[in-house]
């Protein structure tokens, strides 16, 4: 917990001008795209160009007014990059809509709703900053988001709400729609980690046994630990849920980790999970199957590997530069428009755009990892190195598993694929650590108003005098 | 907390960089592998939509495509779909057939000497458009083949092979029953998909080229094979005697085999020549039966079978002479008979044999090819395919076969003015199937323009030797005259 920057009497700027700037380039993506997907799919300029523009640059200034004047101080890139790639999102899943209706699927108002779903978020990326002026206000919610986090977890297995996709029991039906509580729930878990951690981490950090290399901790403290890595276990095997199994047990380890500065915990914890992962392979069909598609996959195409073929299909078609929005056939591939919105963004975009979407995320975790250096508290790092484990897991989960370097786990990419509970999700976790960096950049308010020449310590000499 | 910090990043740097890598790998240097497998549906259908090349017949389109105003930019049509469709194939949005197969980098464009028109063709973002194919078929010889069988009784199933003996070229390759591609063609998937249920359920099995695909025992025209071996064999000249009597005792069995009229071949010793003008059985089952089975077996492959020699075409079926057939079967084969199969093109390039003074010409269908601007990117050349028989054996194989057509059994194949060389043949193969009547021929036959062959399944074929005349003669006539007509 350094404060390395005010002790330089460094202060950060509030480049709120850049960000305007760099808003604007996000707002040529997405509304560019938008009308490259009307002229390449149907030949003209969608006519709703004008709305449709009017309405996402609306959002974005939103966003960008509340940030001037509630967050001064944040970071000023990851709006835009959001704004990109939420663009981006929207564009390619109104082309997948416009090929939905024309090959006659009743589903094709992916990209309306998707748009409802972002202004949505908008709006609780404006609350969470205009109501929570202070990140720290969430440490006393330490144990009731935990509680939170984890009944969310188990939702999805209630009889009458959850609901099984594809063998995942990963939603909830609710008033007519479907949720995904787990996307709530990563958000109030690492709330509940950073908090618990912050309390704890001494204890963790300096109790306990040395055995052999790893610094083995207490029994006592092992509690928590062991309790995350039951409910990991949980998800994976009852939800059949590798994906969120991984994302959870991964974020946890790290912030464990940066909690204690002890890497005895990271082995631990792998050591854990692959004894974990290893049964599920052994008893779990679904895990196995999934791991032999990825090994094998042109051996089951065109049966259970039809999905990951035909995206590996559409990403070689795509090459270097794509097909053009209209060139590809990204409609083959099964929820294009979701898990695999990279493979249709690779068929009709390519390889440039795929390598572009893949740096925005990482630019998206290195700000949050900086936000995380230069913050000044210990809850405000750990709820930052949280958010940052968060996008990178699960893009390199879901990246990995479409471009084929992992075996598949279902996963959304965040704020491109089509997904409600993910996006507001997501834009939440951008408003909280815009929230962090705003309160780590900030100046360090003087605690007295003089010219700096008499030192605390020549005060102190004067009370003494007496 | 700072230390850790820096270590996940690191990772995370890790994490990114693998993806960056691995997709690279994926969509840059997988992507050709991807392309070329045959399930990727992507490619299929780009190569359905695209603008193909025409298969030109004397530089009218006998395949091109045409632009279309449904969800592919273009269809393939065929202007003489039944006449040409052997020969073209069939180009579905499931498979290809036929030239549309084995020429199809040309047609498509992906092919390396078309790199120059893809070049420009990409720098002006033109859609890119195929080279076309010209066949050496010669329209007329076509015509007349296609005709003549069309016109035989009783939807008769049939093939003609005619080549050009100098140089190889097809210039005819007919078969019934065929089919229309512009049916398998369509952008109607269903259609298609019923079509081709229907045609492979045929038995009539119209999608087989049968001058190509089908092998069946050539009869009596694979004396003219027995009489070149005798000849090459030093024994025997046109005039050697040869024994002409009413039987032959098959040797290690008790079964006679007479001639197809019954009685002797016109006297007990007649001259080679007299043998192969009235299709003397005896005299040929003797013959081979002295020769022997590796005698008649290097003849036979000197003149191609037991391999397969037109590469311009997929599908083929390999005429066979087996090389292991016991005495009996051996004497059986010198009047093609046992185990002894031959496809139409086979017969035609025994008789473009002899018709060239012994040496066959590597037969072949793609005479040039051609950017979409027209100008020439390649020319297939002419070469020997093998020696089968000396220039003097040819000579008196040739004036054998002149007075088969003056004196002998295929005189319905005499062109007036012309000389003409022939055998026919009726070979049996069950008695519970129809005999085929085979007719080989060539003119003229002093400096021969054309060599050709036909094949007749027909279920009223009578089982007797005229047959083979009868009803292939007149095509074989026919499709000569349209080509000595020129």
């Amino acid at each position: 917990m350094t404060q390395t920057g005010a002790l330089m009497g460094f202060v950060h700027r509030r480049r709120r001008g850049a960000e305007l700037f760099l808003l604007l380039l996000a707002l040529v993506v997405g509304i560019g795209a938008y009308a490259a997907v009307g002229l390449g799919v149907e030949g003209t300029v969608p006519a709703d160009i004008v709305g449709y523009g009017g309405w996402l640059a609306g959002l974005v200034v939103a966003a960008h007014v509340a940030v001037r004047i509630v967050a001064p101080y944040a970071d000023p890139v990851l709006l835009p990059l959001v704004a990109a790639l939420n663009g981006l999102g929207l564009a390619v899943i109104h082309r997948l809509d416009l090929t939905y209706e024309a090959i006659g699927r009743t589903n094709h108002t992916f990209a309306t709703q998707q748009l409802t779903w972002m202004t949505l978020g908008v709006v609780l990326f404006v609350a969470t900053l205009v109501l929570l002026r202070d990140h720290r206000i969430l440490q006393r919610l330490t144990y009731t988001s935990g509680l939170a986090g984890i009944a969310l977890l188990v939702l999805p297995f209630l009889p009458v709400i959850g609901k099984d996709i594809n063998g995942a029991k990963i939603w909830i039906n609710a008033a007519g729609f479907s949720f995904q509580p787990g996307e709530v729930a990563k958000v109030l878990l690492v709330i509940a980690f950073a908090g618990y951690l912050v309390q704890h981490r001494d204890a963790l950090a300096l109790a306990g046994r040395r055995v052999v290399f790893v610094d083995l901790p207490r029994g006592r403290d092992l509690g928590p630990i062991l309790a995350m890595f039951g409910v990991s276990m949980m998800i994976l095997v009852l939800q059949n849920d590798l994906g969120s199994s991984l994302l959870f047990f991964g974020l946890f380890l790290v912030m464990l980790y940066v909690a204690t500065e002890r890497p005895g915990w990271l082995v631990v914890g792998a050591v854990l999970f692959g004894a974990g992962a290893l049964a599920a392979y052994t008893f779990v069909g679904n895990v196995q199957n999934r791991f032999n598609i990825w090994l094998h996959p042109m051996d089951y195409y065109p049966g259970t590997s039809f999905q990951p073929v035909e995206a590996m299909f559409g990403m070689g078609w795509g090459g270097l530069i794509g097909r053009g929005f209209g060139g590809g056939m990204p409609e083959r591939i099964i929820y294009a428009e979701a898990d695999y919105i990279l493979a249709a963004i690779g068929e009709e975009l390519g390889l440039t755009a795929v390598m572009a979407v893949i740096v925005c995320y990482g630019l998206i975790v290195e700000r949050a990892l900086r936000i995380a250096l230069i913050s000044r508290d210990g809850f405000g790092k750990l709820l930052a190195v949280g958010f940052a484990s968060i996008v990178a897991l699960q893009v390199f989960v879901v990246v990995g598993g479409v471009t084929g370097l992992i075996p598949l786990t279902g996963l959304t990419t965040p704020f491109l694929s089509y997904g409600g509970s993910s996006l507001v999700a997501n834009w939440v976790i951008i408003a909280l650590l815009m929230r962090i960096s705003d309160h780590a950049r900030r100046p360090i308010p003087r605690m007295s108003d003089d010219t700096g020449e008499m030192a605390d310590s020549e005060h102190t000499q004067v009370v003494k005098l007496q | 907390m700072n230390k850790p910090i820096r270590t996940i990043s690191m990772f995370c740097l890790v994490l990114f960089v693998a993806l960056l890598i691995n997709a690279t790998y994926l969509m840059y240097f997988r992507s050709d592998e991807l392309a070329a497998d045959a399930r990727n549906r992507r490619v299929v259908t780009a190569a359905f939509a695209r603008e193909r090349g025409a298969i030109l017949v004397d530089k009218q389109p006998v395949a091109r495509s045409l632009p279309s105003d449904d969800q592919y930019e273009f269809q393939r049509t065929y202007p003489q779909p039944l006449r040409y469709a052997p020969i073209t194939g069939y180009f579905s949005y499931y498979s290809q057939t036929g030239i549309e197969r084995s020429q199809n980098d040309v047609l498509s464009g992906d092919d390396p000497r078309l790199f120059v028109t893809r070049l420009v063709d990409m720098l002006s973002n033109a859609e890119p458009k195929g080279g076309n194919v010209e066949l050496t078929i010669d329209p007329a010889a076509q015509d007349a083949a296609f005709d003549g069988l069309q016109a035989l009784p009783g939807d008769a199933r049939g093939a003609v092979v005619a080549l050009e003996p100098s140089t190889g070229k097809v210039l005819a390759m007919v078969s019934n029953p065929t089919f229309d591609p512009n049916v398998l063609a369509s952008h109607d998937l269903n259609e298609v998909e019923d079509e081709a249920k229907r045609l492979e359920d045929d038995p009539a099995t119209p999608l087989i080229n049968r001058s190509i695909g089908t092998t069946l025992p050539p009869g009596s025209t694979f004396k003219l094979v027995t009489a070149a071996a005798a000849i090459e064999s030093g024994d025997y000249d046109k005039d050697s005697m040869v024994p002409g009597v009413a039987q032959f005792q098959l040797p290690q069995s008790t079964t006679k085999v007479g001639n197809w009229q019954g009685g002797s071949c016109g006297a007990n010793k007649i001259t080679l020549t007299q043998a192969l003008a009235v299709s003397c059985n005896v005299s040929f089952l003797t013959i081979a039966n002295e020769l022997g089975n590796e005698t008649m077996a290097k003849q036979a492959e000197a003149f191609g079978f037991n391999s397969t020699a037109l590469t311009d075409l997929p599908g083929q079926a390999r005429s066979l002479y087996p090389t292991d057939m016991d005495e009996p079967q051996t004497a059986l084969s010198g009047i093609g008979q046992s185990s002894v199969t031959a496809t139409p093109l086979q017969m035609a390039m025994v008789a473009a044999g002899i018709a060239n003074g012994g040496e066959v010409m590597q037969p072949y269908l793609v005479d040039e090819v051609r950017a979409p601007n027209a100008s020439l990117l390649d020319k297939t050349d002419e070469k020997p395919y093998s020696r089968a028989i000396s220039r003097t054996t040819a000579d008196e194989l040739t004036d054998m076969m002149v007075a088969t057509v003056n004196d002998g059994t295929a005189g319905v194949a005499a062109i007036p003015g012309i000389e003409v060389a022939g055998k026919t043949g009726t070979a049996q193969s069950t008695d519970s199937r129809p005999p085929y009547a085979w007719f080989v021929s060539f003119a003229p036959a002093d400096d021969p323009k054309v060599a050709v062959a036909v094949m007749v399944e027909a279920s009223d074929t009578a089982r007797d030797e005229i047959a083979g005349g009868t009803l292939g003669g007149p095509i074989a006539k026919a499709v000569m005259q349209a080509v000595l007509d020129q």
